[in-house]
């Protein structure tokens, strides 16, 4: 067996592009600098059309990485350095310490109930607090727990100490040092996906103001079972069952004044799946969707919404909504926008304000582009060799890319393009003769 | 297996999430009074390297041949456990789990008595399966290394060009007299503008200067018959037809453009043309004095005969609208469009190009389409513009139809012959829509490009390379171990009546010479559904036969 491959980015593009190189016999080392693989797609209630539960269907193919004798997971991890080409990449791996021995902890989760500091939960979006030693979700791979030291107070304080009493494994381990390793393979896999535009610069919308105004993925938690509130539709502010609802399309993309302005291809269709969960829950919520242009350009997604509207009741109305204001009593919403079909100005009160937000690159992307020697375009997101012909490939031989760190798409699209990735890898390491 | 069963059973505590809620000494000492049980202890965490250790331990010295884990969930454990009993010496499936930590502590964490017995209830179920668990065989099959490309598109050669760098030989297969496909036909291609003969001119010299790859040209494929790693297709050309051994299949087939007859006058009223068209004239420069332009967006598709949005047109119309644009900058270019379906980076981009090219873009509504009538000068297009309130009358010199992809006449056919799934549309549907988006069910085959759905180029090579990873996994690996959970037939019971070949979705059975069912084990996934459907009960599910499932379900109602 040849050289590995590297894949940089443990979400659902990473974890195909691993599992295709490992299943045909290459070793790979998957670098996620989060304490657990999985991306956003872990933190998705369901997709469409199928209503699949998004971690059901991928938590196997965690385990499967995780299981996997040919895959290496380095989390809590990233990659600081990149010199050589194809065939023979030298690669230097930056190690964060977990703070927990991984061959120790089972993940039985005791240290984080008894932990008494509490902080923000991220991956919640913080809807709700986690502890500051903690398991980032119940299915992570690994399912090890992780010490955040910049909220513990052992760290910060030198007192506490109360995981190390109680873990029955002995697995605390508060002298973990930060660790560089040196890898060597023979081709690099972009996969480090995307982040949620933040729409507080949009102050007419009043996110940030106002709690009842969210985004997309803060839906997304608020929705799910394993979320908040267990899937009940409980808004921030008061905890009043939200059973009108507005979503809010383009936030922060297909624009030259704020935000960007490119379609972020995917809002539409996340949007009428939210909907049509609030539908699920509460079939008399009034659901509706404020959108410029309805994007139904794949696979089944016409039907989709055919099908939100006809069957559920799914409201759509043309028009970017021009402000939202709040009741200070009640705390209700209300969305002012002009109806461009009909050329009507009108007014709606809702409970909750969903704001559909632009995928955008994500901040770290600078610095890896610099050590892989690669240009970003001018968005942030990484550049292919050639937009038509060479969509997954680089200009360094070798490197190749997929998924949404080279913009916004969705699931499908991003899986496709891991495996194609997988292939060019494949592909590379026969020619350099491994 | 014929020797006396002598079961052990590990219970785990797994730190307090079991054993906070489950008495878990107690499920042990219950344990040892089950029949074949021999061995019962509790562990902390049976999942750490010390409880395998411990397993392992208990197999050699109390010499187990069934092991029972009563812990969390075989999704995430199962395999662990197994392998420690391999270790130990035994076949991996002599090995139960009683999931008492998901289905049990978890749920009843308020009533530990009540936990405890269903605790109990399920460890006695899984002891009533183990002792009559027998080892199983996960059979290799040899999978050879060529694969069969069906289509000669951009698609099909870019997954034959992959294959072969991979170190595979490949058959492409292509209809026509040439490679290229769709492209052919196409003058240049957004976000580039790069000219389509310069995007196929380097796959085309590659497919047909490499020794590895056999171009069948005027050919079509008849017959595919085996499975994974053994296909025989038959591949057929006027100068008759031939038989080749391959491993992998991957359908490339590509899609039509509609024909839009009667659509918005095309084929009435002269002066209408299709954006295919349009683009051919381009090419030739054959457009003649063309001053204003009308382009109909969703010509034929969004609509109740054909719901589906074709993915390409807004953006090919943005990129045309442009080039007319440059070409002349006084000329009139209108896009008459329901939902402009430009998105992602570079196809937004084309749109705010065209708008800053002056180019206009007009809503219309889908209950009020734009009419197309013959006037006196050329065509005459009668749009309500939603946005503007007002209906707007154009005498452009040309109308340009937007007709949708329409999935390849041939797809019928093929879907038979392959024993792959069309969708409602007519293209071929893929394993799972979000997972496994170039994977058919049936294991080796694959598909891409618009064979699978509307897509453009780049999209087409991404998912071409896709499908050339997934075929080339069993064919980089060379054998592939099948499941040894699959369906046997009972051929003294079985009535030839042809239910469970119906009801297989993986195409696993088929008919012997005798009209007796026959189980293709490679190909079976172990879904059951045969069995459970067999009017005879004729067919055993390995691993999950009648008699292990009836033990345990019996063990569920009653105490042994």
């Amino acid at each position: 067996m040849g050289k590995p491959v590297l894949v940089i980015g443990g979400g659902v593009a990473g974890i195909q592009a691993a599992l295709d190189l490992a299943d045909r016999g290459l070793k790979v080392h998957l670098v996620e600098k989060s304490p657990s693989i999985g991306g956003v797609m872990a933190q998705l209630d369901k997709t469409f059309p199928t209503m699949d539960c998004s971690i059901c269907i991928l938590a196997p193919k965690m385990i499967e990485c995780f299981r996997h004798p040919n895959i290496t997971i380095h989390t809590l991890s990233k990659v600081t350095g990149v010199s050589g080409g194809p065939g023979d990449f030298k690669v230097k791996v930056l190690k964060e310490p977990r703070s927990v021995d991984a061959s120790k902890c089972t993940g039985c989760g005791v240290c984080s109930e008894k932990c008494p500091t509490k902080v923000k939960d991220e991956w919640q979006e913080g809807l709700t607090e986690r502890k500051a030693i903690h398991i980032m979700f119940p299915q992570a791979v690994p399912l090890i727990a992780c010490i955040d030291r910049d909220n513990c107070l052992y760290f910060q304080k030198g007192i506490c100490q109360v995981c190390s009493k109680v873990c029955q494994a002995g697995a605390i381990d508060y002298e973990q040092k930060a660790e560089e390793i040196d890898l060597d393979v023979s081709s690099i896999i972009v996969a480090t996906g995307f982040q949620e535009y933040d729409p507080s610069e949009l102050g007419e919308y009043g996110y940030s103001r106002f709690e009842d105004v969210i985004t997309a993925k803060e839906f997304e938690r608020l929705v799910c079972a394993s979320g908040p509130t267990g899937g009940h539709l409980n808004r921030p502010s008061d905890g009043k069952l939200a059973h009108r609802v507005a979503f809010v399309q383009c936030v922060g993309s297909r624009s030259h004044q704020k935000g960007y302005p490119f379609c972020s291809s995917v809002c539409c269709m996340y949007a009428t799946k939210e909907a049509v969960l609030i539908k699920e829950h509460e079939p008399a919520s009034d659901v509706t969707i404020f959108y410029m242009d309805l994007k139904v350009f794949g696979q089944g997604f016409q039907e989709f919404v055919d099908r939100a509207q006809s069957h559920w009741g799914v409201k759509y109305i043309r028009g970017r909504p021009g402000e939202i204001r709040r009741n200070p009593v009640t705390k209700d919403l209300t969305v002012w926008y002009e109806n461009t079909d009909t050329g009507e100005v009108a007014e709606k009160e809702v409970d909750l304000v969903v704001l559909c937000t632009t995928m955008i690159s994500r901040p770290e992307n600078k610095e890896l582009a610099d050590v892989l020697g690669l240009e970003l375009d001018e968005w942030g997101f990484f550049e292919p060799l050639d937009p038509v012909m060479n969509p997954i490939e680089t200009d360094k031989p070798g490197i190749f890319i997929c998924g949404c760190c080279h913009g916004p798409r969705d699931i499908p699209e991003s899986v496709a393009e891991a495996s194609g990735t997988a292939a060019c890898a494949a592909e590379t390491a026969r020619r350099y003769g491994q | 297996m014929s020797e006396e069963p002598r079961i052990g059973v590990f219970v785990c505590h797994c730190g307090i999430n079991i054993g906070g809620y489950v008495d878990v000494p107690e499920v042990v000492k219950y344990s040892m009074t089950l029949p074949d049980v021999v061995y019962a202890e509790p562990n902390l965490y049976t999942c750490s390297s010390d409880g395998l250790q411990k397993i392992k331990e208990a197999i050699e010295n109390h010499r187990l041949n069934r092991v029972v884990v009563a812990s969390c969930t075989p999704r995430t454990h199962e395999p662990l456990f197994q392998g420690a009993c391999e270790e130990a010496g035994l076949n991996k499936y002599i090995f139960e789990m009683a999931n008492i930590r998901d289905q049990c502590s978890w749920v009843h964490m308020h009533e530990p008595e009540k936990a405890t017995q269903k605790a109990k209830d399920l460890v006695r179920m899984a002891v009533a399966k183990a002792r009559l668990l027998t080892p199983e065989e996960e059979p290799e099959i040899d999978i050879h290394p060529t694969g069969l490309v069906i289509g000669g598109g951009v698609s099909g050669m870019t997954a034959a060009l992959s294959l072969m760098n991979q170190g595979f030989k490949v058959h492409l297969v292509e209809k026509e007299d040439k490679l290229g496909g769709a492209l052919n036909e196409l003058g240049t291609l957004f976000p580039t503008n790069v000219k389509a003969s310069e995007v196929l001119k380097p796959l085309i010299n590659g497919v047909e200067e490499s020794p590895d790859i056999v171009v069948h040209l005027n050919s079509t494929v008849k017959e595919v018959k085996g499975f994974i790693g053994n296909f025989e297709a038959e591949i057929e050309s006027k100068e008759g037809s031939e038989l080749f051994e391959v491993g992998t299949v991957i359908v490339a087939t590509g899609a039509d453009y509609l024909d839009p007859v009667g659509l918005f006058g095309y084929s009435e009223v002269q002066g209408v043309v299709t954006q295919l068209e349009l683009e051919q004239k381009m090419k030739e420069g054959s457009l003649g004095d063309v001053k204003s332009v009308v382009m109909v967006q969703c010509a034929g598709s969004r609509i109740e005969e054909r719901p589906y949005c074709s993915r390409i047109c807004c953006t090919e119309a943005m990129k045309n609208a442009s080039l007319l644009k440059e070409e002349d900058s006084d000329r009139d270019i209108y896009v008459l469009y329901r939902d402009l379906q430009t998105y992602g980076i570079e196809y937004t981009e084309m749109e705010w190009d065209a708008k800053r090219k002056g180019v206009k873009l007009v809503k219309y509504d889908k209950a009020r389409p734009p009419v197309v009538t013959e006037g006196e000068r050329g065509p005459v297009v009668k749009v309500w513009a939603s946005l503007l309130n007002e209906e707007l009358t154009i005498k452009p010199d040309l109308v340009v139809l937007s007709a949708p992809l329409v999935p390849n006449p041939d797809n019928k056919t093929l879907s038979q012959l392959l024993k792959v799934p069309l969708n409602r549309d007519g293209f071929f549907m893929e394993a799972h829509v979000k997972l496994r988006p170039v994977d058919f069910a049936t294991d080796g085959i694959f598909v891409c490009g618009t064979a699978h759905s509307p897509k453009e180029v780049a999209e087409s090579i991404s998912q071409a390379k896709g499908a050339a990873s997934r075929a080339g996994i069993p064919m980089a690996k060379g054998r592939l171990k099948t499941a040894a959970i699959t369906s046997v037939v009972d051929e003294d019971k079985c009535c030839g009546c042809g239910t469970c070949i119906e009801m297989c979705a993986y195409n696993a059975i088929t008919k012997n010479e005798r009209g007796l069912a026959q189980v293709t084990a490679a190909v079976c996934k172990g879904c059951g559904v045969c069995g459970a459907s067999c009017p005879e009960r004729a067919i055993t599910m390995r691993h999950f036969t009648d008699e292990e499932l009836e033990a345990q379900g019996l063990a569920a109602i009653k105490e042994a």
